[in-house]
């Protein structure tokens, strides 16, 4: 199965990395971008058929490494590959 | 006395704080290979400086589940003294070994000068040749220094005294302008909860010896090792 995974910053931590993109948006002429926040996105090949083993094995990558939970948020998805 | 400075592949200040420790000790440390999950028996591990895996991820993540590190978890638990300095620092949060999370620095710039540090406590492994309130020189070179921790985790953590280290101007002040990065707090560096790890950005191994132009790292060095010897 193949996971899409998306990192994002929790709200209320602060994003320079976003308050600089939106910066530059605005200096294209883009006026109507605000509150820009950036994260991460990861596409990895789990072997299993089975979802709901995917979905636990894709849980534990994102709690144990590929999120930090003090200040990330993670979401993903599944598809057959 | 016995120390291990643990390599990760991007270490890049294992031999500085080899050296400074060395200075100390009178012996050379051991240095270990972060692939090796046998760590000889230790009475302090440094983490060193560097850019581990390349900051991949998030600076410090990858180093902090290399085998090695399975072990550094288990000799900090246990009481070893373990020192981060930078990304040592970077590794030790990844690790769970001390609260919070070093950020991209606010000004999204890679800020490589010395500071001025606010010694917080005398009264510490690592801080018995400080004066209390002692401010201290020290050079930074970071790009993800912005130490961050969620409001309880900082009330709790000035409750305990366990901020080591605040960046402050010449005189002492904590001020905004003193602040090099965004560190909530103007923290620069912590101790765990029985104040035997500590993780600091600055580092005390570059200004250790009088040819660097400063040797105000020395007595964190000197200190730490009499602390253990006692």
């Amino acid at each position: 199965m193949k996971a899409r995974i998306t990192i994002t910053l929790k709200p209320g931590v602060l994003d320079p990395q976003g308050k600089a993109i939106e910066g530059a948006l605005h200096a294209l002429g883009f006026g109507s971008a605000g509150n820009v926040r950036q994260g991460k996105y990861i596409e990895i090949e789990v072997a299993e058929s089975d979802p709901a083993r995917a979905r636990a094995a894709i849980k534990r990558m994102c709690e144990e490494l590929l999120a930090n939970t003090i200040i990330e948020n993670y979401a993903y998805e599944l598809e057959a590959a | 006395m016995k120390a291990s400075v643990i390599i990760f592949p991007g270490s890049n200040c294992d031999r500085d704080a080899a050296v400074a420790l060395q200075a100390a000790m009178g012996t050379p440390p051991a240095m270990v290979w972060h692939g090796d999950a046998e760590l000889p028996a230790s009475d302090l591990i440094v983490l060193p400086g560097g850019f581990s895996y390349g900051d991949y991820l998030r600076s410090g993540a990858m180093a902090a589940h290399s085998p090695v590190m399975r072990e550094v978890v288990k000799r900090a638990r246990a009481g070893t003294p373990v020192l981060g300095i930078c990304n040592g620092f970077q590794v030790l949060t990844e690790a769970g070994l001390l609260p919070g999370v070093l950020m991209r620095n606010a000004s999204l710039k890679f800020i490589c000068k010395d500071v001025h540090l606010r010694v917080e406590r005398k009264d510490t492994l690592y801080t018995r040749r400080y004066a209390e309130g002692e401010v201290v020189r020290f050079p930074i070179a970071h790009k993800d220094g912005s130490y961050f921790a969620d409001d309880e985790t900082l009330e709790r953590l000035e409750a305990e005294g366990r901020v080591a280290f605040r960046y402050c101007d010449m005189q002492g002040r904590v001020t905004a302008e003193a602040n090099p990065n965004g560190s909530r707090n103007s923290i620069a560096g912590i101790y765990n909860d029985t104040e035997t790890v500590l993780g600091l950005m600055p580092h005390p191994e570059r200004l250790a010896d009088p040819v660097l132009g400063g040797t105000d790292g020395t007595k964190m060095f000197r200190g730490l090792v009499e602390s253990i010897a006692a």
